[in-house]
């Protein structure tokens, strides 16, 4: 585990968390999809939907990973609004809106993704899943952590994902009648639409790097 | 009064008792807010206090008041208008009610009462009913806490007090208070008679369980449960503003002065010098110069015992409910039991 | 209602019938004292901010509380979308807005983990420092907080006091006294000014001080130690479920600090300090750690002065900074706890998604578990001892 970062004394293969992973497909069996793991930094595991509640329960129970770090989202569309940066009074311009995964791949636009640590030896895994693009459910983990039931809240206001199972999915941010779900990519951040921000133009010169640098 | 030089009809001995009462409470109830609430208070966390208004900030509490009688008199919707008005004033009547027995001299009391100190215990639980009438007549959870806390805390610590007295009663033989600083300052200690017999030497435990007791009447930490501004606000006070706080407030020092006063009668010798320093053997024969000292002596015991209520109140943190009930009923009932008796023992063996 | 006939009451009066039923049954149900719902907040003196806590009481015990946060969501994760690398600092900061810079931290080195950048040894170092610093303000202003809390109204004054030189430093070397936004992807704005090391081992002095006189004052307190010990217990597995994290995970026993069991480019491994735990998991013990580490973090401050490296403070970065496309999670033990970014990049001069897993969040995720069944004033002394930043938990 850690995070050393490019040092040159780091070997290309991190024998521990190879081992970890490997344990971990042993227990899992073909519910793991795909897994990569970044020596000396972290690793990740992919898990099909239907095996995301059994994965994190045989994490806990079975690999000693007791502690509950964050379950969250992502989205993995690209932004119709790009950066928020187009001037209002312009058509929008056009943009690439393929759906490419990150690590461990994926196929569908959401993904939830949790993060559990085993607290003996300190390794740290996480674990994604795909949310199926026509029911935007999973399984709720909130029995196996209890700690998830607020991410998964969370999750499902910011996210619109549908925690299977879990007891109270209320909003716990946003007003109960709010429509939308904000963090998704294509609800619009509003004060960027109506006004240029202003920020675009704010680079400023690195210290010890001279005007010219391009480095 | 009839002992000064001077005739006074009747109702100019009630006028005036009237302003000394008034005196009586506002002037310590003003000297402990300045003295003890900025300034000592300010010493001890280690900043100035107020600098600004007057000397050495001294005129802070007329600005404050300035401030409070300027604001804006809210009575919640749904509180009950007539008793949320009138339980402010039901608290300050308490006081006064009480100082009416606190003897300042050998001839300048307002009251010279038989059953003195019973009528003082009866009449200091009177501020319990304003305050649960602030409580309850506020509509609001926070203040109703406040209000029950305080009724449960107040009836649970009066107790103690009285049986604390109840020492000092046997001791002295009398409930009268007059009679009991007499007795004090007329008294000897193992035929010592130098320092008279103040009760907060003879009287100790039963001293010590009537300040705690005391400091819990006031409510101040660590008894400050029913006001608990961290928990609940302000208690019973939390929908209170402008002028009816501003009674509220002085009410809770100048019942701490009043308190404060009673101790001293009680355990510290009141208004009294020793009387063997001067070679005075009975009340009669006191000079009527203490009349005029009397006073002066009073305030500068109740400075003391306020000074310890204070000190207490600024070092501790706050107890809980449970806790202090415990505490009233575990350990000073049982402590004042002990004292009553051994007092008894003492009184009828010497 | 059959007995009132239209023919015997007016309208009127029927009406003003009606309404002082309806106004009786409003206040039976109102202030029933068995079974009052209570609400803590959002405007309470004990909520450090806009939390509002709803608990329905029985008399003074709590038979079920819940959080209620939100009032100060600031969208943090929607706005690094929008936003550049170098940007994010200024909104990172406001999130735990007492220890502000250990907030920009992880965020860098998520950065820079990313880029594959490495800021020189003495930008590690000084980040160290300004670090453990902000942890020094941050819990100090905790510790004296506490009192007010538990109704003692002294050491908050003292906590304030001390704070202040604190603050003093961290503004002579960042130049802003609560939102430093100093740290810089490949190392720092700038360079410490003179005299500055001399002034921090002094303050260091000062801080340690101030610890021995809370310890005194407040934790050999009797009445202190009755309002705390045994009070919102949270045993180990519990704490681990929730997440728990920081002083609250190693108060119940859980020998787990980022900082040392985590390998990381700050200096922390540099020097030898102590990871302090508890067995008890109560609030005394959560109060307790903290004491401990704030004192433990001026000790680590004290020999981080002395071996500071030579070299520049900023590694060469591009002006323009393009983050390479990969995922990234960057914790570290921040003064409330663990605090991490999970940092997605598309290539772009931005973000494409993060995920800020803030300590309070999780820290207080507990509190529906932990106040159930406990008194009202314990309300405040567990909220307290858990310690929480509004601004940690809403984001």
């Amino acid at each position: 585990m850690g995070l050393r970062l490019s040092s040159p004394a780091e070997p290309p293969v991190d024998a521990a968390r190879d081992a970890m992973v490997a344990e971990v497909r042993a227990v899992l069996g073909a519910a793991v999809l795909d897994s990569l793991v970044k020596p000396g930094d972290d690793a990740w595991i992919r898990v099909s939907t239907g095996a995301w509640r059994q994965t994190l329960q045989s994490l806990r129970t079975v690999l000693g990973f007791h502690y509950f770090c964050f379950l969250s989202a992502i989205d993995w569309m690209p932004s119709p609004f790009g950066r928020g940066e187009d001037d209002p009074t312009q058509p929008a311009p056009e943009r690439d809106a393929t759906i490419r995964p990150g690590y461990c791949g994926g196929d569908t636009r959401m993904q939830v993704f949790a993060r559990v640590v085993n607290p003996v030896t300190h390794a740290a895994i996480t674990v994604k899943a795909d949310v199926p693009d026509d029911t935007m459910t999973v399984d709720s983990v909130a029995d196996v952590y209890e700690g998830a039931n607020w991410h998964e809240r969370e999750a499902h206001e910011m996210f619109g994902i549908s925690f299977a199972g879990h007891p109270d999915l209320r909003n716990m941010y946003l007003p109960s009648d709010f429509e939308g779900h904000p963090l998704r990519k294509d609800f619009p951040l509003l004060a960027r639409m109506v006004k240029p921000w202003p920020g675009i133009v704010d680079v400023e010169p690195l210290p010890g790097g001279g005007e010219g640098d391009e480095s | 009064m009839s002992a000064l030089a001077i005739e006074i009809p009747y109702w100019g001995q009630s006028l005036l008792r009237v302003l000394g009462g008034l005196v009586a409470v506002l002037l310590p109830a003003g000297t402990i807010v300045y003295v003890f609430l900025f300034k000592m208070m300010s010493f001890m966390q280690s900043r100035l206090g107020p600098m600004e208004a007057g000397p050495y900030g001294s005129l802070q509490l007329v600005a404050e008041v300035g401030k409070w009688l300027q604001k804006e008199d809210i009575v919640p919707t749904n509180a009950d208008r007539r008793i949320f008005r009138m339980a402010p004033i039901v608290v300050l009547v308490s006081t006064f009610l009480l100082v009416a027995v606190v003897p300042f001299g050998p001839d300048a009391w307002f009251t010279d009462f038989e059953t003195g100190i019973f009528y003082a215990l009866a009449v200091s639980s009177v501020s319990v009913l304003g305050i649960l009438m602030a409580g309850w007549a506020s509509a609001n959870k926070y203040s109703l806490l406040g209000g029950l806390r305080a009724a449960g805390q107040l009836i649970a610590y009066e107790l103690p007090m009285v049986l604390a007295v109840v020492g000092v009663v046997i001791q002295a033989g009398t409930m009268n208070l007059q009679q009991i600083v007499v007795a004090q300052n007329s008294g000897s200690i193992f035929g010592f008679d130098g320092l008279g017999n103040p009760y907060v030497l003879t009287q100790f435990v039963g001293f010590l369980v009537f300040m705690v007791a005391m400091q819990a009447e006031l409510s101040q930490a660590p008894f400050d449960m029913p006001i608990a501004e961290s928990e609940l606000v302000s208690g019973y006070m939390t929908e209170y503003s402008g002028f009816r706080f501003l009674i509220f407030f002085i009410g809770e020092f100048a019942t701490a002065g009043v308190f404060a006063m009673i101790a001293s009668t009680l355990f510290l010798g009141g208004w009294g010098l020793p009387f063997a320093w001067f070679g005075w053997d009975s009340v009669d024969s006191v000079a009527n110069w203490m009349n005029v000292a009397g006073p002066v002596i009073v305030v500068t015991k109740m400075m003391a015992v306020t000074f310890l209520v204070m000190w207490v109140r600024f070092s501790s943190p706050r107890l809980r409910e449970d806790q202090l009930q415990r505490f009233a009923w575990k350990v000073l009932i049982p402590l004042s039991l002990a004292n009553i008796m051994v007092t008894a023992v003492f009184k009828v063996v010497a | 209602m059959t007995a009132l006939d239209d023919a015997v009451l007016g309208d009127r009066q029927r009406l003003s019938y009606i309404a002082s039923q309806a106004a009786d049954a409003r206040l039976n149900v109102e202030l029933e004292t068995e079974g009052m719902t209570l609400n803590i907040g959002p405007q309470h003196p004990a909520t450090h901010g806009t939390l509002r806590i709803i608990a329905r009481l029985d008399g003074e015990q709590v038979v079920w509380a819940e959080p209620s946060c939100g009032y100060m969501h600031r969208g943090y994760e929607k706005l690094t979308e929008v936003r550049t690398y170098p940007q994010v600092t200024t909104l990172v900061n406001r999130i735990d807005w007492l220890g502000s810079f250990a907030n920009e931290v992880p965020f860098i080195l998520a950065a820079e983990k990313l880029m594959g950048v490495e800021a020189p040894p003495r930008a590690q170092w000084i980040r160290t420092i300004l670090f453990e610093l902000s942890r020094v303000a941050n819990v100090s202003l905790f510790l004296g907080d506490l009192g007010v809390q538990l109704g003692a109204i002294t050491p908050v004054f003292l906590a304030f006091r001390d704070r202040e030189y604190v603050l003093n430093l961290i503004e002579s070397a960042t130049g802003g006294r609560f939102h430093p936004n100093f740290d810089r992807i490949g190392g720092l704005k700038d360079d410490l000014p003179a005299g500055w090391i001399a002034e921090t081992k002094q303050v260091m002095r000062k801080m340690r001080n101030f610890c021995d006189e809370i310890e005194s004052l407040l934790f050999g307190n009797e009445i202190f130690q009755s309002r705390t010990r045994g009070i919102g217990v949270i045993p180990r597995d519990v704490a681990m479920q929730y997440g728990l994290s920081g002083a609250n995970l190693r108060a119940s026993g859980v020998d787990w600090d980022l900082r040392r069991d985590q390998d990381s480019p700050m200096a922390w491994n540099k020097v030898s300090w102590k990871v302090h735990t508890h067995p008890d998991g109560d609030s005394f013990a959560r109060c307790w750690v903290r004491l401990q580490e704030t004192r433990e973090a001026t000790l680590i401050v004290d020999q981080l002065l002395d071996g500071i490296p030579s070299g520049p403070v900023m590694a060469k970065v591009p002006k323009i900074i393009k983050v390479p496309e990969g995922e990234a999670w960057v914790s570290t033990e921040n003064p409330l706890g663990e605090m991490g970014y999970y940092v997605v990049s598309r290539g772009d001069i931005g973000p494409f998604r993060v995920k800020i897993r803030s300590a309070s969040f999780n820290n207080i995720s507990i509190v529906p578990w932990a106040l159930r069944g406990v008194y009202v004033p314990d309300i405040i002394t567990i909220l307290a001892s858990l310690y929480f930043i509004l601004g940690d938990i809403d984001r």
